[in-house]
């Protein structure tokens, strides 16, 4: 929406220059011996915190992939016998105030929030990686006209987005991903703007098209892979964003909803003091995972972004 | 520059007529009949067809849509939303009584981040590599990483029912008042709500002032022999901070969602907690007033961004 902002197009399409000159000069055959992916996977091993991300991240996954195994009561059983009982070791974590056990529900919140999170994030990267070619390949009118558009949406702050959507179609998850990745999808379509627009004038790209290469082609076997590390580490770093939108918005009731858990709606229960108060295993759980999860995310997402274009460091 | 400034309000404006239609036809595919919607439930009794029709009629609802949507705009630009399904008040006037809760609330948490933002974002930059500087970062992720209505609940669990320090909810104690009563109830959500936006701001003021601090005028003005002090607070921090202006005006919206969020955690009796009932409750007139002003908001917002950038920094040449 700007022509004076400290220009968000410059910095963009140079650090993308940057990331294809290094890519560019790794992949010459007089560097040789090691590719770039391989030399960005030995960067991200030696990132301590990334690895330990990772690490709790592919537990996370465990946990929800074998929830079933895992839970030692059904997530939907309710015992009305058995309402909001403290932990104990039939219910490790207590039960919740349809006698529902917490532990359980955690368990399967997991596959939710982590199956929303994931979801919204890949559709936002596709789209974004789509309207970022396009904008770069076309240019004139076109270009102005999606990037003006992406900044837009990315100046609407998402949950506003998602209230309104959700309220006037009513909330469902598939409402929550749409919603979700509308808000996240501009932040890859100007990076991808800004690789596709360094790679344009490349010789090699010349030559494609010289050789009667189509834009499709050109998008499939150049601009992508180009941007491939970059695209990466914009979609770990939504997934982050993502999941901590689904737990918002399920929190205020407008996104996953019950008897379904997620770890938003389980924290729904906490809007009385009665809950906060005398009854932590409600809402305890559900927050730290949300928090470790998340932050977890991000660290996998600075290590990679470190690991991809190590110039590009947070930490310069 | 006038030139400028009435390109931008009227693209601006143009933008707004185009937001205005798609939250219009949102309306239109929103399941539900809006006479239906009007009339309760209880008063819906059989024969009463001939009577919606009637008020169908009567509300313009079968006129063609190009129509409904031009007297709709025309009412909505006049400040006309239509009245509540709920309490059957004027849409305008419940958002007007909101908005200063929300404004207080969003300006208390404004400084409070800046007051965090600059002072840590200075030293992050400053002593680069250092402790502060890794403890400045671990604040950023970790503030963007935990989510705000769950701090929210930690700090009434810590501060209101453990420690009984802070009112837990509410602007003001029934039949109490006064400026410090609010400001007690203003404090839990202000703090986390201005913690939440000091993550990124601090982030920004560091990465600002690192690339002012190469910059030749500082090593002038070190060789000069000014003090550290004074080369980073009289020279270079001034220069970094033209562009928080516009950070900061860019971040307001960002801060709106998650005052959304905290005014449902602390019962604050702000726009967020207006729109979270509405949606709860389907009540269509008050969500797209909502929406309207916020779509307003962001708009102002991103325009006074742009104009503060071109009066800060005569640099910056209009184009």
């Amino acid at each position: 929406m700007s022509d004076l902002r400290p220009s968000l197009d410059t910095p963009d399409v140079a650090a993308a220059e940057v990331a294809v000159a290094v890519d560019a000069a790794g992949g010459g055959p007089r560097s040789g011996r090691r590719s770039p992916r391989a030399m960005a996977a030995r960067r991200f091993r030696r990132n301590r915190v990334a690895v330990g991300g990772a690490i709790f991240l592919v537990l996370i996954l465990v946990v929800a992939v074998f929830a079933p195994l895992i839970a030692n009561h059904s997530p939907y059983a309710v015992d009305l016998g058995a309402i909001r009982q403290p932990p104990s070791g039939d219910h490790w974590l207590g039960t919740d105030a349809s006698g529902r056990d917490v532990f359980a529900r955690l368990v399967y919140a997991a596959r939710v929030s982590l199956l929303v999170g994931v979801a919204a994030a890949l559709l936002a990267v596709v789209v974004g990686t789509l309207v970022g070619a396009v904008a770069g390949l076309f240019g004139g009118w076109i270009d102005t006209l999606l990037m003006r558009t992406a900044d837009m949406m990315l100046s609407f702050p998402n949950i506003v987005v998602v209230i309104v959507l959700a309220g006037l179609l009513g909330p469902s998850i598939p409402i929550l991903v749409i919603a979700i990745a509308a808000a996240e999808w501009p932040t890859a379509a100007r990076l991808v703007r800004g690789v596709t627009l360094a790679v344009r004038e490349r010789e090699y790209l010349h030559a494609a098209r010289v050789a009667g290469a189509s834009r499709g082609w050109l998008l499939r076997k150049h601009i992508v892979p180009a941007a491939m590390g970059q695209i990466v580490v914009v979609g770990t770093i939504s997934v982050a964003g993502a999941i901590l939108s689904e737990a918002v918005l399920s929190f205020l009731g407008l996104g996953v909803q019950p008897p379904q858990a997620s770890w938003g709606n389980m924290l729904n229960d906490a809007q009385s003091l009665t809950v906060i108060q005398s009854m932590p295993w409600l809402w305890l759980p559900p927050g730290l995972a949300i928090a470790a999860t998340v932050l977890s995310v991000n660290f996998v997402g600075d290590g990679l972004r470190d690991a991809v274009d190590p110039r590009q460091s947070g930490r310069s | 520059m006038a030139a400028f400034v009435v390109r931008r309000i009227l693209v601006n404006i143009v933008v707004f007529i185009l937001i205005g239609i798609g939250v219009f036809l949102l309306v239109r595919a929103a399941p539900g009949d809006p006479v239906r919607m009007m009339i309760r439930p209880e008063d819906l009794q059989e024969g009463s067809e001939g009577f919606i029709q009637a008020r169908r009629a009567e509300l313009g609802l079968d006129d063609p849509v190009l129509v409904q949507y031009g007297r709709w705009f025309l009412d909505a630009v006049t400040g006309d939303l239509g009245s509540s399904f709920i309490s059957r008040e004027p849409v305008s006037g419940l958002l007007l009584e909101r908005l200063g809760p929300t404004v207080l609330l969003m300006s208390t948490a404004l400084g409070i981040a800046l007051l965090i933002a600059i002072p840590l974002g200075t030293i992050a930059a400053v002593r680069r590599n250092t402790g502060v500087d890794y403890a400045a970062a671990a604040l950023s992720l970790g503030v963007i990483s935990v989510p705000s209505f769950f701090l929210g609940i930690v700090a009434i669990y810590l501060f209101s029912l453990q420690l009984g320090w802070l009112p837990s909810s509410g602007m003001s104690t029934p039949g109490g008042g006064g400026g410090a009563d609010i400001l007690e109830h203003l404090i839990m959500p202000a703090a986390i709500l201005g913690l939440a936006a000091a993550g990124p701001l601090t982030r920004y003021v560091r990465g600002s002032l690192i690339d002012e601090l190469s910059a030749d005028y500082v090593r002038t003005a070190e060789a000069k022999g000014g003090s550290p002090v004074r080369v980073v607070g009289r020279h270079a921090l001034r220069n970094s901070l033209i562009p928080l202006i516009t950070i900061v005006m860019i971040n307001i919206p960002q801060m709106l969602a998650g005052a959304v969020v905290l005014e449902q955690v602390f019962a604050w009796p702000g726009m967020g907690q207006l729109a979270v009932r509405a949606v709860n409750t389907q009540d269509y007139p008050v969500i797209v007033g909502f929406a309207l002003y916020v779509a307003a908001l962001v708009l102002i917002c991103n325009l006074l961004a742009d104009l503060a950038y071109a009066v800060v920094d005569p640099r910056v040449k209009v184009t």
